[in-house]
């Protein structure tokens, strides 16, 4: 998967949580909690479903990592790549 | 209550609210209407391991009250829950300008709670070789048994007590007791109390009624739900829910509200007997000990709606009770909403009253349906099937709700006398 394709991956399991999420004002480079009201608990979801699909584990220490939407692209791209 | 003959306006509790989402009706007026009719809001539902059954699935507008995000996250019965408080208060006309939201109880009964989401996710895991790191993080707050009842608070801003009331099919009535407990202990001034059952998702609950051989079938799932009927073989399952709104007369009074009954008498007992099987005596003692408490004999009860379910002993049971307790009353009547609706669980009691709540004003005792050779055990003399039927006037409506373990609960209501 290249970076574009992670970058959609993400924003349609954000969609599958919200539906009325809006990613229209969404700025790459800021928390997506803080833009698109998403809890710890939509965060856990995310991974769950990260893992659900790509049998990806996020160690709980990398969870930072996943903080904006171009830190996520940056954190999964060398896990992504190959698939 | 203990003095009930001349009890103060703060001492006497009425009903000013409905919300309801019932197999077939998502407001109490479509709710009576099919009643009325005679019309099953029983379907089918195709559920995992199971196959097909017949079940009681209910239709309402699911973000009338909340967003979707919120329904995926919660549970169906906080999603079947959060619909009929909405309504309830709603029909109410509550708006919490009147009422102080921390002075708001919630009591919601339940049967079970949990089963449908552990289910769910045993079965999730089951698609990664049972490997627990894909066990959901939303299964606790699903689970915890106050599920339901703390989802409408969130809803609703509401900020005083919630929990659940478990007391197997008579929850409904005893969530609605404790609802009146809580206001004559001054405790809170409006209670939002009712019952809930999502037990449709729960194939576990399906097939432990079928090797119980409980399980109705028929070909027809409209015709499956046959309490009295000498062909009757067991439960149709049903999801659905009932909150009523409860206030001191006196407030109710003061904002004008609109009145649906009060709260004549209750009473709750235990058979201390068996898991499962009725035990009619006990029932018996129960619908006794309501009465005594409503300062009621049993000529003044109009409507007798009952417990039965359809199973063999079960309705007999019940058809002693009454027969015991209420011969010679011939100005009461008596019949069955599970023939329509199924056995909607922890809901089943609290529907089943407000189904018949509007008898007070249009003079109707709604039939019990699929009656089409009466079992002889169950002939009881008002028993109302088949078609409406009009009375000159309905005064008291007396409630019977039992469940497994041997809980027994009776609640009466009586039309509303300023």
């Amino acid at each position: 998967m290249n970076r574009e394709e992670i970058r959609e991956v993400l924003l349609e399991i954000i969609a599958d949580i919200d539906e009325e999420a809006d990613f229209t004002a969404l700025d790459a480079d800021k928390p997506l909690r803080d833009q698109l009201e998403l809890d710890s608990m939509d965060f856990l979801d995310i991974v769950m479903e990260l893992r659900k699909r790509y049998k990806l584990q996020v160690p709980e220490d990398e969870y930072p990592e996943l903080a904006t939407l171009n830190s996520c692209v940056n954190y999964l791209e060398p896990k992504l790549r190959d698939l | 209550m203990t003095d009930l003959k001349t009890p103060k306006d703060t001492e006497r509790i009425v009903i000013t609210g409905v919300g309801l989402a019932a197999p077939g009706a998502a407001t109490l007026a479509a709710f009576r209407a099919n009643l009325l009719a005679g019309k099953s809001g029983v379907g089918t539902i195709d559920l995992r391991y199971m196959g097909v059954h017949p079940a009681g699935l209910c239709s309402f507008d699911e973000t009338r009250y909340r967003k979707k995000r919120e329904n995926k996250r919660g549970t169906r019965a906080g999603c079947i829950g959060v619909y009929c408080a909405g309504e309830a208060l709603t029909d109410a006309g509550i708006d919490f300008s009147f009422y102080d939201p921390a002075r708001t109880g919630i009591y919601v009964g339940l049967t079970e709670h949990g089963t449908v989401e552990t289910e769910n996710e045993v079965y999730n895991i089951g698609q990664y070789g049972y490997n627990v790191d894909y066990w959901t993080h939303h299964h606790n707050p699903r689970t915890v048994l106050n599920n339901p009842a703390g989802e409408i608070t969130m809803t609703f801003g509401i900020t005083g007590p919630h929990y659940s009331i478990g007391a197997a099919c008579a929850a409904g009535n005893a969530a609605l007791i404790q609802g009146v407990q809580m206001l004559l202990l001054g405790e809170v001034d409006l209670a939002l109390c009712g019952g809930l059952s999502e037990s449709v998702g729960s194939f576990g609950i399906f097939a432990s009624f079928r090797s119980q051989g409980a399980l109705a079938e028929h070909d027809d799932p409209t015709r499956a739900s046959r309490p009295f009927d000498l062909g009757r073989n067991g439960i149709v399952i049903a999801e659905g829910g009932c909150i009523f709104t409860l206030e001191r007369l006196d407030q109710a009074l003061a904002r004008n509200a609109k009145i649906y009954g009060e709260i004549g008498g209750y009473a709750i007992n235990s058979d201390a007997r068996d898991f499962v099987l009725p035990y009619g005596p006990r029932q018996r003692e129960c619908m006794e000990l309501a009465l005594k408490r409503a300062g009621m004999q049993p000529q003044d009860i109009s409507i007798i709606n009952t417990h039965a379910t359809g199973t063999k002993q079960g309705d007999i049971e019940e058809c002693h009770a009454i027969r015991e307790t209420f011969s010679g009353c011939n100005r009461t009547w008596v019949n069955n909403s599970k023939s329509h609706i199924g056995h909607a669980m922890g809901a089943a009691g609290v529907l089943e009253l407000a189904g018949n709540l509007p008898a007070f004003s249009d003079n109707l005792v709604h039939p019990t349906i699929n009656l089409d050779e009466l079992d002889p055990a169950c002939d009881l003399p008002g028993l109302v099937h088949t078609t409406a039927r009009e009375v000159p006037k309905v005064d008291a409506i007396l409630n019977n709700s039992f469940g497994m373990l041997g809980i027994n609960s009776v609640l009466i209501v009586k039309r509303f006398l300023a």
